[in-house]
């Protein structure tokens, strides 16, 4: 039987067993749906802004593992979902975006809402197709979700111009499809896997230096039991946060730019770093000449490109982590554990000194705010047991520093890109994958103000989001830089007192509920109140806004060339550590 | 030091964007690239002549190898292979200089291709030391107009690909 292009994209979608989109309707895609209007198994969260819904998807596809699907019209809607494409492509999401076209003999005449979305899309994307015959659509979209799923996952754009939408063929889903020129390594080399785990019984001063690629391969369990059976202790990237427990004595919570003292010291002297499903970006390495000198680096990644991108490899592992650490712990599983204990005895000890000696700690104050102070109440109200979602800045790298992750996939944060107003859209994702499970996004004044508008997203669905903003007035980790580089001279990083807007009345004004707290005696209280109400609530917390992030490798530092707040270089002020 | 990389793809639309994208995404430079179909009119065979360290020539493989159309890479440049390039180039010799022209181009292999009044167009294939010869002869006799095609090439027989 002959099907509509919009029929058979539909069909395709519940091949793949999609119950979710997140999109926006528009000219070109009206057939479609128009479709989606009657459809019982296809749910479609219409956001306020496809930006919004791209975040959704990736919130949705982090949170749950499964794909997102985005469905949007052609030229802004198409253009709109940029950002959030890039987003995903940075941190390897896998999102399927639907773009609608201008038929396809208009394309390339600048018809009305046409945008050369393939184009535009191309070097942000892990792959995209411009569908031109109806004749292909299911072959197509079977391929974007193999491609967008496998391998190094990441975001596929499938552009459907309106005329192959509306004509009609026989649809076929094919079984299989075999892409002659994509053959990800899923395996990694046994000789190599060998050489590893012989570096890593002679190694004394070993860390783990554990990325996102943990929790997208599903590979926390191989991962703890490796930490735990050669007992070396495990930093972890932005991304990595949760794929190890951060409340287990082996972790030293997050490395990098603004990760912990005794992170940065571990790895600094190493003799050993094991990376694994991370990529040495930047903002973790720091000034890459000076990083980790004496450590030999094993890395495994299922992507080439990442190994020997930015520091030199000795054992470079190209595979999927999970199946690479099954391999590993397979050869190590002879040794006994209480050998490992002994060996790493003076290390741990050693990490243990560094741990003491410069806790993530904050200076407490009775009267101002600390933000730092709200997520810490936030995971204590919570015993960790929520989705985090975070908005970029001082929002974010207090979230990772003060919130232990216990379990893979309780963060979602823009970690490559960066993306202010990812936030907020991507705790929308999560919670449509999860409505019974607590969903906090942690953000600042700042980012919460570029996709605000979608909390009439979250109130039309009934969603239980708690957003938790840090109201500095400032463009926080803008200000941070100014003050300690560009001597005080902030430049437009000051957001204006009087133009913030009341957030507790946007929130009511969207049908949401808003809570404000200005003295540290009623954050408890808002989060308390917050949890309970079954609807979305903005909880506005006046913090201090000269609070800065610490510890900090300034630009062009090498890691261990840290610089501290006062609060931690005077320990004789009132200091409050964190539990 | 400069390589010399051949690349098999699907014959696809947005495959050249796709390819040069990487390149100028990354900052790399692309000195030449010629592509054409290959026996399979589904494959098509790309030469890119491009610069760099073996850090850069790394990267530019393994992302090269990472595109979803990209088939199969091969750096010629540390096997024996041939190349091949061609220029078309037009003369405008004063009148006692016509008959040194022809010359050059004879010297060179050269043939005529266009002759006017005026001008000459001549017709050079070969390696890239050959071309560069020719054009500095022929550079007195006056070059008012020059097209290079890039360079093509391929492994000697007998000879095991590196594939990288």
């Amino acid at each position: 039987m002959k099907l509509t292009g919009a029929e058979i994209f539909i069909e395709c979608l519940k091949k793949e067993k999609v119950d979710t989109i997140f999109g926006y309707p528009g000219g070109v895609v009206l057939n479609i749906f128009d479709l989606l209007y009657d459809d019982k198994d296809l749910r479609v969260i219409l956001t306020r802004h496809e930006q919004g819904a791209t975040h959704a998807a990736d919130g949705y596809a982090r949170a749950s593992g499964k794909p997102g699907v985005v469905l949007v019209t052609s030229g802004p809607g198409a253009t709109n979902t940029v950002t959030g494409i890039a987003n995903a492509f940075m941190d390897s999401i896998p999102v399927i975006i639907f773009s609608g076209q201008v038929p396809t003999k208009l394309i390339g005449n600048d018809a009305f809402q046409e945008a050369d979305i393939v184009g535009i899309s191309r070097p942000c994307t892990k792959y995209n197709y411009l569908v031109k015959d109806i004749r292909d659509i299911a072959s197509i979209i079977k391929e974007a979700f193999h491609i967008a799923t496998s391998g190094r996952p990441g975001p596929v754009l499938v552009d459907l111009p309106k005329d192959v939408t509306a004509g009609k063929s026989e649809f076929i889903y094919p079984e299989e499809i075999n892409i002659r020129s994509y053959n990800p390594t899923y395996a990694g080399n046994r000789w190599q896997i060998k050489q590893a785990a012989v570096a890593i019984a002679k190694a004394r001063k070993p860390v783990i230096y554990a990325g996102g690629g943990v929790i997208l391969s599903n590979a926390s369990e191989e991962l703890i039991w490796l930490a735990e059976h050669t007992q070396i202790p495990v930093a972890m990237t932005l991304m990595g946060l949760g794929g190890f427990p951060g409340d287990d004595s082996l972790s030293l919570g997050m490395l990098g730019m603004h990760g912990s003292y005794y992170a940065n010291m571990a790895i600094h002297n190493s003799d050993l770093i094991i990376a694994i499903g991370a990529r040495f970006d930047d903002r973790v390495t720091g000034r890459v000449e000076g990083f980790a000198p004496d450590a030999k680096i094993i890395h495994i990644d299922i992507d080439p490109t990442s190994i020997r991108k930015n520091v030199r490899v000795d054992i470079p592992i190209v595979g999927d982590v999970k199946l690479v650490l099954k391999d590993l712990n397979e050869i190590l599983k002879d040794e006994v554990k209480e050998q490992w204990s002994e060996i790493r005895k003076a290390w741990l000890k050693q990490i243990d000194e560094w741990k003491r000696e410069r806790p993530l700690t904050y200076a407490w104050d009775e009267d101002i705010i600390k933000p730092q102070f709200v997520i810490e109440k936030i995971y204590e109200l919570t015993k960790g047991d929520a989705i985090i979602t975070t908005e970029v800045g001082q929002n974010q790298m207090w979230t990772a520093q003060f919130y232990k992750f216990h379990k893979p996939r309780t963060l979602l944060s823009s970690g490559g890109l960066g993306t202010m107003g990812y936030g907020f859209p991507a705790a929308i994702g999560a919670q449509i994958a999860f409505p019974d499970k607590l969903v906090i996004d942690i953000a600042g004044d700042g980012s919460i103000q570029m996709n605000i508008q979608e909390l009439a997203t979250a109130v039309i669905h009934k969603l239980k989001i708690k957003v938790a903003i840090l109201n500095n007035q400032y463009l926080g980790m803008v200000r941070q830089w100014q003050e300690l580089f560009f001597r005080e001279r902030y430049s437009y990083s000051y957001l204006h007192t009087e133009q913030v807007p009341d957030f507790v009345k946007v929130a009511e004004a969207y049908g949401a509920v808003g809570l404000r707290a200005k003295k540290p005696s009623e954050v408890e209280p808002v989060i308390k109140e917050a949890l309970r109400i079954k609807n979305t609530v903005f909880m506005d917390f006046f913090v201090d806004w000269r609070e800065k992030v610490f510890p900090m490798v300034p630009a062009g530092g090498a890691i261990h060339e840290m610089i501290f707040g006062e609060e931690t270089k005077q320990p004789e002020k009132k200091l409050k550590a964190v539990k | 030091m400069r390589h010399t990389i051949s690349l098999l793809v699907e014959n696809k639309f947005g495959v050249l964007s796709r390819v040069a994208g990487l390149f100028s995404g990354r900052g790399f430079n692309i000195e030449s690239l010629s592509v054409g179909e290959t026996l399979d009119p589904q494959i098509s065979l790309m030469t890119i002549v491009t610069q760099g360290d073996d850090r850069i020539i790394e990267q530019i493989t393994k992302q090269l190898n990472k595109l979803i159309d990209v088939i199969k890479v091969v750096d010629l440049t540390e096997m024996d292979h041939v190349e091949r390039e061609m220029i078309l180039i037009k003369i405008t010799p004063k009148p006692e200089d016509r008959a040194e022209t022809l010359r050059i181009a004879e010297i060179f292999r050269g043939r005529i291709v266009d002759s006017s009044p005026r001008t000459y167009t001549i017709q050079i294939t070969g390696d890239e030391k050959k071309i560069e010869a020719a054009i500095e002869l022929l550079r007195p006799m006056g070059i008012k107009e020059l097209v290079r095609t890039g360079k093509v090439a391929i492994a000697r027989e007998g000879v095991k690909k590196r594939e990288m």
